[in-house]
């Protein structure tokens, strides 16, 4: 598994634990006592660094090869899944994903940009970035979950839409616009779950959720850090910088009243062990998903509108004046 | 392929007019076209709504001018004015508000307000370029939603005039995108009620402003050649490798591509509008 600069000195810990117990196994000498002082010496470093993240190694966290994509979440999470394609309009587009699962003998609409797996995958997903066709699919079957009354979970993991010549000319900001939009009334509840990279408008056109959560290692904001340090410093080798700045961290994010929990993932990672990634997963959504399936419709659709119409800092001119 | 937002461009983009002839004269009295390079009076240019008398080349106005042209001063009720709170602390915004306020005397850049149009009183707004982009932090995106909010409140008609290059503000990071969402939905709220939105959108009406509020009227009109669109030709021309069409994301395009009701010169502007009112009263 690819490793992190960060992670070296537990890594190389961790090593010389094995070799130790290799050279007991080898020989006649007892270093039990030895070995679980290092052990727990190893544990206590990795408990360290991992709390101690950077944004940006965050960030890079968030984009881990081996970090589940959306499909390997739908597995993790549902006991049955169907997924459906296109939208009516144009042609299906790889790069997101949907369709009716199975939650815990529920039937839920999910939705999720979908990252691919290797270079082919890539290929075909357009690496994950949506065109407007991918949009217009998702907004399809979430009018189709209002229409039988299903809840809608989106899982989003996406840099942004894509910034393409035909992306544009066929609609790109426009079908954004309308996935918020429509997505703000439908009349059925919705959680939201960014699970890796909330990249812009092209995330949250699925993510005007009842709930919003997010995985420990998830980033969310208004531009990518390598985007943002390119406008700042015409350097976009300056992201880890402007990660800091943009405060796009669960914890951050918590804080400011945008997201409603943080999903802990396993120590190290999503991409370390995706079975423990996805019970985790499973407690929160089924916690979160009994809140908002409770509430009737209209207050649902009240409060909906009611979180995002707060969010925003300024000031009366006449007070900032004073 | 994670970093395909990275990378500086490894050409030169062109521009697609022929650089004009450059001629000396005292700043203050000329202006030199940018499209087709002559030289025209400034008193003129006034006199002709900014428009180039040669070729039609419409210059970028700020908000008080646009206002100017389409209600009288005593008609026009501005909203409480906000100011920016600098909500994520983002190193050096505070200064770059402060300098663009004393630099175009608004507060933030949106103006919005009451106003009578032709006789139909609307509520209108003007997000001026001129500050910081035309960008949409929390301050525009309030001053949005409290008009439409105050038009769903009188039965009004909104009007506004985007001209919000920057797109969601990256000062502002997240609250910034949660404007798109706020204002979405504004124009959601108001839209259901059966009431009439008007898009006018100005060069350049790009990224956040554009992926929210700014296309989601019943009717969206552009101004000839203003740019139109999601991503920035730049980042369009990086990311694909591919040379981009004559004219892309221009009005023009947009409306050949059926993403626009109409294109409108600016000299027009007040009658289509008001014409437009006028039947939807």
């Amino acid at each position: 598994m690819q490793a992190f600069e960060w992670e070296k000195p537990v890594l190389e810990l961790e090593a010389r634990i094995s070799e130790l117990k290799q050279f007991v196994h080898s020989s006649d000498m007892d270093f039990t006592d030895e070995i679980k002082t290092l052990e727990r010496k190893a544990s206590k470093l990795r408990k360290e660094i991992y709390a101690n993240l950077t944004p940006f190694q965050r960030v890079t966290m968030a984009r881990h090869p081996k970090r589940p994509t959306t499909l390997e979440y739908i597995n993790l999470l549902f006991d049955d899944f169907v997924e459906f394609h296109g939208d009516r309009s144009y042609r299906d587009d790889r790069a997101i994903v949907g369709g009716v699962a199975l939650f815990e003998g529920q039937p839920v609409t999910v939705v999720g940009p979908q990252k691919g797996r290797d270079t082919k995958d890539n290929i075909a997903r357009n690496f994950g970035l949506p065109h407007p066709e991918g949009y217009r699919k998702a907004l399809r079957l979430m009018k189709q979950a209002e229409k039988f009354g299903r809840p809608i979970i989106t899982l989003i993991d996406v840099v942004g839409a894509y910034p393409g010549i035909e992306a544009e000319e066929r609609g790109q900001g426009l079908v954004i616009a309308q996935c918020i939009e429509e997505m703000s009334f439908l009349k059925t509840p919705i959680l939201s779950i960014i699970t890796g990279e909330g990249g812009s408008g092209g995330a949250l056109a699925l993510g005007v959720g009842d709930r919003i959560l997010m995985l420990e290692n998830a980033w969310y904001s208004v531009i990518s850090p390598e985007m943002c340090a390119t406008i700042l410093w015409r350097d976009s080798s300056r992201a880890a910088e402007a990660a800091q700045l943009l405060r796009l961290t669960p914890t951050d994010l918590l804080k400011f009243g945008i997201i409603d929990d943080v999903i802990t993932e396993p120590l190290g990672g999503a991409h370390r062990d995706h079975v423990t990634t996805g019970l985790q997963m499973r407690s929160f959504i089924r916690r979160y998903l009994a809140t908002i399936v409770k509430k009737p419709l209209e207050v649902l659709l009240e409060e909906r509108l009611a979180r995002f119409r707060q969010i925003g800092k300024f000031n009366e001119k006449a007070m900032a004046d004073l | 392929m994670l970093n395909v937002f990275k990378g500086k461009p490894k050409y030169m983009t062109v521009r697609p007019q022929e650089e004009p002839e450059r001629k000396e004269f005292p700043d203050n009295l000329w202006t030199r076209c940018d499209c087709c390079g002559k030289m025209i009076f400034n008193k003129e240019l006034d006199k002709e709504a900014f428009l180039c008398p040669s070729c039609g080349h419409h210059f970028r106005i700020t908000a008080r001018k646009r206002l100017a042209m389409l209600t009288e001063p005593e008609d026009f009720q501005a909203l409480t004015p906000l100011v920016s709170a600098d909500p994520i602390e983002f190193p050096g915004y505070a200064e770059k508000i402060s300098q663009a306020q004393e630099q175009t005397g608004l507060d933030d850049a949106s103006l919005i307000g009451k106003a009578v149009i032709q006789g139909s009183p609307c509520i209108l707004g003007v997000i001026d370029f001129s500050f910081i982009g035309g960008s949409m932090g929390s301050v525009v995106g309030e001053q949005l939603v409290r008009g439409f909010e105050r038009a769903l409140e009188e039965k009004l008609p909104v009007v506004i005039f985007s001209g919000g290059g920057g797109g969601a503000r990256m000062h502002e990071g997240i609250f910034s995108l949660m404007q798109m969402a706020k204002t979405a939905q504004a124009v959601g709220k108001h839209s259901r009620a059966g009431l009439l939105f008007i898009s006018v959108l100005t060069h350049p009406t790009m990224g956040g402003i554009y992926a929210s509020f700014a296309s989601l009227g019943d009717i969206i009109l552009a101004e000839p050649g203003a740019l139109v669109g999601f991503a920035g030709p730049r980042i369009v021309e990086e990311t694909t490798r591919q040379k981009l069409p004559q004219g892309f994301q221009t009005a023009e395009y947009a409306l050949e591509h059926g993403m626009i009701d109409a294109i409108v010169t600016r000299d027009r502007m007040l009658n289509y509008v008001g014409r437009l009112l006028e039947w939807h009263r």
